[in-house]
């Protein structure tokens, strides 16, 4: 049915229909109008059976969907920012111990400095965690990977993490389709665990493995994934005729065929930067988007299949890896191995700034004409960062870093130091 | 708990030979079906407190549910020396997370046993002090506070073993561990102001909460019985010596374990939606010296001279654990040697009176009021 939703109550309403039979919840923005949606449905006989545990840390919430996952029952949780730097000592443990656990992140900084804005700081953090990561674009495409999201998890006893960006996406409303409980039943089969806490065949879950054999089960893990790799373009598939539409998959290729340049990215700003392409197109550019959906497993040779032809590739991401620049370029780069073409890093959108287009023309102006440098700041105000600098380089005790941008940028009226 | 008057000759151990039971009352490791839950061939040491009464714990929970058990054990000693793959003891379905989230974990299964409708299977949970009451303090008071359907034994060795005997917040003050050594003018650990988890725990107001010491091992299994009665949040303390970490002889895990009730230092009780029940007396009241010299941990206060001002303190929370909790034998009856006429009697080891008969009111609000544990 389409109606006018706000993204998190698509989310919820999808989830929903996925039939979870435990959900845990702790509060953290911008995730909250999700659990609590599911509270509503939980209480209103709307999903059921299902418990719905109001836990008291993010470390509770998915060390619960751990023990109820591991008991057969299909578990959800939600989480953001550092809530799910709270919980990363259990994700490790759930990929681990391959329980097929779903979890949406609602995409938001990580502090310090504390900031409850969108970019892809926290998922980033985890993408060694062994969670399936899947990165919607729009809300319509976060609810349907959701729906996805469980088969693909049961299919390989894998938890899939679906990240969506916090406010741009949960707090938008838009026009969705939400599908007839029939449709997703005929779609998502049962869970069906691969090992079970049962009394009526006791198993061990969760011992201890030595150096003899601790490499292989991790090679494994990595394994998974690559199955993963193959079933979820299958799963998006199936999907599409199922449900009628394209979401989820691999990668989204937006007019990259004969595209001299490439922007790679994730989330939300795809949209943004497809409205861009096509501007640019119109003015002749061979200009292309490459949208990655499926960051873990990364698809290697995809990518590289739709990079390899063009003469630069410029990679957006919302997150910086402090200390050396980017996350998402250096997985590209990977995939481009002994490629040669110009590659630059844009680091962009932190803590909620946001990406326009006009900054994204001006950014594909230099783009084109290879006057980027390698590792580029988008909007970053380098004056400020300038006047800070200077001052650190003073050598004596200057405050907080915080406390004098926002004098500089004129936020905080005071005299500066 | 069962109550059967009976006489026994054992002079010194106080251990009623299960022959002199009813059948009904013997123990559950007396037991032909006994379910070996934790079963042989173990990596636990020699003498390992926790190890025994972990076999207690789950064997008469089994039993209590008809061996339709799930466990969730905390990282720590009972679950690395029970499960280096791919062996295993356990003979119950058993799940090992983290060091912190076995109350979470455990309340994870309960939720899905309730969406499944498989009230008829019950969730345990396990961890050392450690595991329980610092790291998972958190996920057992979340667990307490929502009463989950669970029961959580915490097996109480009062120091971080696995990790080689480091210091908890369940450590005397003036033991010695591998980070509080008698050093630098330094007594040991420090007299801290305590945290006391069973009274933590029944602040909870859960419905039920014990105390219990692998000394006296029927009324160990007779607490588990009665948590498995009962539905929700519970919570089980049981006191464990670790000849490893205590530097005591292997053969004196029971001998300890006694001790400490006798001594007053550990309170061996029960409670009910946070009232206490009952109190299980000292049978024979013996000065905390007996107690705290089996152990190397407290080698450092019996040099030459004694260091008899930490010992004082040491028994000064030891009387006033007896005050609070209404320890002494009924009358002061404290020279009721085996054999004695009181003994004759017939007062059963771990007898439990109902609280308020002798000691009056011994309510939570009075015992946190009074205890140097709560608040002050």
């Amino acid at each position: 049915m389409r109606r006018q939703e706000e993204g998190s109550r698509a989310v919820a309403e999808a989830v929903a229909l996925c039939r979870p039979e435990v959900i845990s919840a702790y509060p953290i923005s911008p995730q909250t109008h999700i659990v609590e949606h599911l509270s509503d449905l939980v209480r209103t006989g709307d999903i059921e059976p299902c418990e719905y545990l109001m836990v008291e840390s993010e470390f509770a919430a998915m060390s619960a969907a751990i023990g109820a996952s591991a008991t057969g029952a299909r578990a959800y949780t939600a989480t953001a920012s550092q809530g799910l730097l709270y919980m990363v000592e259990a994700l490790y443990n759930a990929s681990g111990l391959g329980l097929p656990i779903v979890m949406t992140v609602a995409n938001r900084a990580i502090g310090a400095p504390i900031n409850i804005w969108n970019d892809h700081s926290d998922s980033m953090s985890q993408r060694d965690s062994g969670w399936i990561q899947l990165y919607a674009q729009t809300n319509q495409e976060a609810l349907d990977m959701h729906i996805q999201a469980f088969r693909i998890a049961e299919e390989v006893s894998l938890p899939v993490m679906v990240c969506m960006d916090g406010f741009i996406l949960t707090h938008a409303y838009e026009e969705v389709d939400i599908p007839e409980q029939k449709q997703v039943d005929a779609f998502l089969p049962a869970f069906r665990p691969r090992q079970l806490l049962d009394p009526a065949e006791p198993v061990t879950i969760g011992a201890m493995v030595g150096p003899e054999a601790f490499f292989e089960v991790k090679y494994l893990a990595h394994a998974k994934q690559m199955q993963a790799m193959d079933l979820i373009p299958e799963v998006a598939s199936g999907f599409a005729r199922e449900f009628g539409r394209e979401s989820g998959g691999l990668l989204r290729r937006y007019r990259t065929e004969d595209a001299e340049t490439i922007v790679v990215a994730l989330g939300s700003v795809l949209g943004t930067i497809e409205d861009v392409v096509d501007h640019r197109r119109e003015d002749g550019e061979a200009i292309g988007a490459l949208g990655i959906k499926s960051f873990r497993p990364f698809p290697l040779e995809e990518v590289r299949e739709a990079l390899e032809g063009a003469k630069r590739v410029v990679v957006l991401e919302k997150c910086l890896a402090v200390g050396v620049g980017g996350v998402v370029s250096a997985n590209v780069r990977m995939a481009l191995s002994g490629i040669e073409l110009r590659g630059y890093t844009v680091i962009a959108g932190l803590g909620g700034r946001s990406i326009t287009r006009e900054s994204l023309h001006r950014l594909f102006d230099a783009a084109v004409r290879d006057e980027l440098k390698p590792l580029n700041f988008l909007d970053m105000k380098t004056d400020v960062v300038e006047r800070e600098l200077s001052r650190i380089h003073q050598g004596h005790s200057s405050g907080s870093h915080e406390q004098n941008i926002l004098r500089d940028v004129g936020v905080v009226a005071a005299e500066p130091h | 708990m069962p109550e059967q008057k009976i006489k026994h000759y054992q002079a010194g151990t106080f251990v009623v030979g299960n022959r002199l039971l009813d059948p009904e009352q013997r123990s559950v490791q007396a037991r032909m079906e006994r379910s070996n839950s934790l079963t042989s061939g173990h990596r636990a040491c020699q003498g390992c407190g926790e190890a025994l009464g972990a076999r207690y714990v789950v064997d008469a929970a089994m039993r209590a549910t008809d061996d339709k058990l799930i466990a969730t054990n905390a990282t720590g000693c009972l679950e690395v020396f029970s499960t280096p793959y791919p062996e295993s003891s356990w003979q119950l379905p058993w799940i090992h997370s983290l060091f912190g989230n076995a109350p979470a974990v455990a309340t994870g299964v309960a939720a899905a046993l309730k969406a499944k409708g498989r009230d008829d299977i019950r969730v345990i949970g396990q961890g050392g002090d450690g595991g329980t009451l610092d790291i998972g303090f958190a996920c057992l008071s979340g667990m307490f506070e929502r009463n989950d359907d669970v029961l959580f034994v915490c097996y109480d060795n009062e120091a971080y073993m696995n990790t080689g005997v480091q210091r908890s917040s369940a450590t005397p003050p003036a033991a010695r561990t591998s980070n509080t050594k008698p050093v630098g003018g330094q007594p040991g650990n420090v007299f801290g102001k305590g945290k006391n988890a069973p009274l933590i725990a029944m602040a909870h107001e859960i419905p039920y909460v014990a105390t219990a010491t692998v000394a006296e091992l029927r009324d160990l299994e007779a607490k588990v019985e009665r948590a498995m009665e009962l539905r929700g949040a519970r919570y089980l303390h049981v006191f464990v010596p670790c000849p490893l970490g205590w530097g005591s002889a292997s053969h004196d895990t029971i001998r300890l374990a006694r001790l400490v009730k006798e001594t007053g230092l550990f309170p061996v009780f029960e409670a009910e939606d946070g009232e206490v029940t009952s109190v299980s007396r000292i049978r024979r009241p013996v000065p905390v010296e007996e107690y705290l010299k089996l152990q190397k941990r407290y080698a450092h206060l019996f040099g030459d001279p004694p260091n008899t001002e930490v010992i004082g303190q040491i028994q000064a929370r030891a009387d006033r654990n007896i005050r609070n909790f209404g320890l002494l034998p009924e009358g002061d009856q404290s020279a009721d040697l085996p054999g004695s006429a009181a003994d004759l009697a017939g007062e059963r080891p771990g007898e439990t009176d109902p609280i308020g008969t002798a000691e009056g009111e011994t309510s939570l609000m009075r015992l946190l009021a009074s205890s140097p544990h709560g608040p002050q």
